[in-house]
């Protein structure tokens, strides 16, 4: 029975991340663990697993099978799409982006980054850091994931042993601390076993820090705000132009940033007319400051032009608008991304004609080389790119900002999407770019 | 005017003021997914049937767009099975909102012999052709759901706008991925997006967020004294469906439902909670899905809701 009472489950709050690793470091089995251990997995969702396992004539219910939702995906036995999972402990509710492995790992694992404050990564304890395992490190690095987990798993064949662990966490943090990533914690489990998932393991005297599940319940979620450049993308005018509201003008969005207070001045981009702020709406309630990730409703002083796409930021903090982008990329669609491709870009609230003026690199996740004017990217691959829209756009940097810093690309034919793109520099550190000159494995 | 200073517990122990609590955090989701809707598509709708998932779509779109009305329609696909509680809530709700509510009857499509009725009597698959064509015949373009990834594995896997063709057909290796809140709603004339805006909640969010905002529900969803009858280990209330059989007697028991649906196929579940309160802490404790224990139309098959879903349901 769960000991979750209705008082703390109130108060409790959000955690979204991310799992990262592919069938054979056991990732399923861990996220199987996660959620049958923390009593998640209710019964007749066990029993369908146990019927599912007995006929395919294993002995234990195969905890992966609870992850693997499409039937293609049992009956391969692989995982083809980002599946999210939902989990609560008295501490904590919990988003999980599940990801793929192997399929389409890199367009997978950078949706399931994109929305993520940590990214469990899987290694085997056996083999150590591989290089599935820098690419993972890369995406994470790349998407700004503030925490990142290396969970070294099926420490119950290489016997429990602390240095096997030591070599693979030292190995890995070095790589990411490289790259940038703020964060990194490292966890030594056995996820089939049940070491250090939920339970501290009886096996691993030596290793003194928390569980996944301690760790997941007490990194930090919120941010230090009052560094955050404060941005609210206008989605819609509400005008109930009502007896009771006639004049009414308020400018709605969820606050993609910082925070923003009654009588603030500020400045309506790309027309650039500045106003304050003379109130603001929390979904019906007034209130006189709001944070991200609010849904507001702010009301200006003036009656200026404000609509959909515009972008209302502080006056003394407003970010240069430009119609030159150069951002890395992470193409994610099956048809590929050329220069000359007329495209459509998804920044905020607004959409904008573009052209992809360049593609200057492509980076090979598994060494971080850099192949210089490939002409396109294929699905999966990640490369730098300069777009060129058709108006102003007021960009941050994604490394300043991961919700004003990031677009999307759209085919205007069939509305497929593109690319997921991150404005500035690729990564927090100097990038370690190595010649890739003679590298002859992309032909053109 | 007041600050309303939600202090919330962070993992660490320590209070930060600037971390919303899960609720306010998926409330502020869901109103931005219905923003963006408004926004970016010509004649959006809400499917509402009068079950807690789309009373409480409703109850986020009011908020969204308040002081200003919602700027969708409903639409209620009825299976003509539907409880009699349920209807008169949602003709309840319309008149009090001055909403726009559209209905497709499945018992037409059965009466013009377009559908034929089930030899088990349940009439929920029965749903998805009125559904696509009364989609087509008003050019909804985006149709909102209730549905919730954390009902059944299918849905899982499920975008918050979800891409259908004009057969309303669901294609789950051609789902466009889904980066950071940038929701891509492009659609081809005839298409139209299905619109998840509760993807992330769970049962018991769904539940205390009723409680905290005090939202109204149809009764049937507290427990109370109902004459029922045993079938596939669900307690189903007798009705002109079809039911009960020979052989299934008809007892007194004291009964709430978790999940509103066709009568034919959900079940209500032995309860004595009657109160939000007793209700939240029954699935706190609770080790059945909602789903696994008041649907019958799941129970077909391991992949029963991702054939139904890749056919055009909800």
């Amino acid at each position: 029975m769960s000991t979750i009472t209705t008082e703390q489950l109130a108060a409790t709050t959000l955690l979204r991340f991310a799992t990262a690793g592919s069938v054979d470091d056991g990732k399923s089995t861990l996220v199987g663990r996660l959620l049958h251990d923390s009593k998640s997995v209710l019964t007749d969702q066990l029993e369908a697993v146990e019927r599912a396992s007995a006929s395919r004539g294993q002995e234990a219910p195969d905890l992966a099978l609870l992850t693997d939702g499409l039937r293609a995906e049992r009956e391969q036995g692989i995982t083809i799409d980002v599946a999210y999972r939902y989990f609560a402990t008295p501490r904590r509710r919990f988003i999980l982006a599940d990801t793929p492995g192997h399929v389409q790992y890199t367009r997978n694992m950078v949706t399931g980054a994109s929305t993520a404050e940590l990214t469990v990564i899987l290694v085997d304890a056996r083999n150590g850091v591989v290089e599935q395992t820098r690419r993972h490190a890369a995406i994470a690095a790349l998407l700004r994931v503030p925490h990142v987990v290396l969970a070294v798993n099926k420490m119950d064949l290489v016997g429990y042993e602390e240095p096997v662990f030591a070599a693979t966490a030292e190995e890995f943090t070095a790589y990411a601390t490289e790259l940038g990533v703020p964060e990194v914690t490292a966890i030594p489990i056995s996820a089939l076993a049940g070491d250090n998932v939920v339970e501290p393991s009886a096996n691993m005297d030596w290793y003194g820090g928390p569980t996944v599940l301690e760790h997941l319940e007490t990194v930090p979620v919120s941010h230090d705000l009052a560094h955050c450049h404060a941005r609210l993308p206008v989605q819609y005018v509400i005008r109930p132009r009502t007896a009771e509201h006639p004049d009414y003008r308020g400018y709605a969005g969820q606050i993609a940033a910082g925070t923003f207070r009654v009588g603030e001045e500020v400045v309506v981009l790309p027309s650039g007319r500045t106003t304050r702020i003379s109130g603001i709406d929390l979904l019906g309630e007034p209130v006189d400051v709001a944070w991200t990730a609010q849904s507001v409703t702010l009301l200006l002083e003036d009656d200026i032009d404000v609509s959909r796409g515009d972008l209302i930021v502080p006056a003394k903090d407003a970010p240069a608008t430009t119609q030159d982008v150069e951002a890395t990329v992470c193409h994610v669609a099956d048809q590929a991304l050329t220069v000359g491709h007329r495209v459509l870009l998804k920044h905020g609230t607004r959409t904008v004609k573009a052209i992809v003026k360049d593609i200057p690199s492509r980076l090979t996740l598994d060494d971080l080389s850099l192949h210089p004017h490939p002409g396109r990217l294929a699905a999966n691959d990640i490369g730098r790119v300069k777009i060129r829209a058709a108006e102003p756009l007021p960009v941050d940097s994604y490394a300043d900002s991961r919700r004003t810093g990031s677009f999307i690309l759209i085919d205007p034919s069939d509305g497929t999407t593109l690319t997921a793109g991150m404005v500035g520099e690729s990564f927090a550190a100097p990038e370690p770019v190595k010649d890739a000159a003679e590298d002859d494995g992309w032909d053109f | 005017m007041t600050t309303v200073a939600k202090v919330t517990q962070d993992g660490e122990g320590t209070s930060s003021p600037y971390a919303l609590s899960h609720l306010d955090a998926l409330e502020s989701e869901a109103v931005h997914i219905f923003r963006e809707v408004a926004g970016e598509f010509e004649n959006p709708v809400i499917l509402f049937s009068g079950g807690k998932d789309s009373i409480l779509m409703l109850h986020l779109a009011l908020k969204a767009f308040a002081p200003a009305a919602v700027p969708f329609a409903l639409l209620h696909v009825d299976t003509g099975h539907n409880f009699p509680e349920v209807l008169q809530y949602r003709d309840r709700t319309v008149r009090q909102h001055g909403l726009r509510l559209h209905v497709a009857l499945v018992q037409d499509y059965i009466d013009r012999g377009v559908l034929k009725e089930r030899p088990d009597g349940t009439r929920n698959p029965l749903q998805t052709l009125p559904l696509t064509e009364k989609i087509q015949a008003e050019k909804f373009d985006a149709v909102f759901g209730g549905g919730r990834r954390d009902e059944e594995k299918a849905r899982a896997k499920e975008r918050v706008f979800s891409l259908r063709d004009e057969f309303s057909q669901w294609d789950p290796r051609r789902q466009r991925p889904e980066l950071w809140n940038l929701y891509n709603g492009r659609h081809a004339p005839g298409e139209h997006v299905r619109v998840f805006p509760l993807s992330n909640w769970t049962e018991l969010d769904v539940w205390q967020y009723i409680a905290r905002e005090g939202i109204e529900l149809p009764a049937i969803y507290y427990a109370h004294e109902r004459e029922v009858f045993a079938r596939n280990g669900m307690w189903l209330t007798p009705g002109e469906w079809g039911g009960p059989k020979d052989g299934e007697s008809v007892e007194k028991r004291l009964v709430r439902y978790r999940t509103v649906g066709d009568m034919s196929c959900t079940g209500a579940v032995d309860s004595d909670a009657d109160t939000i309160e007793k209700v939240i802490a029954e699935i706190a404790a609770s080790r059945l899905t909602e789903r696994g224990a008041t649907r019958a139309d799941d129970k077909m098959s391991e992949a029963a809701m991702e054939d139904r879903k890749r056919e055009g349901y909800f």
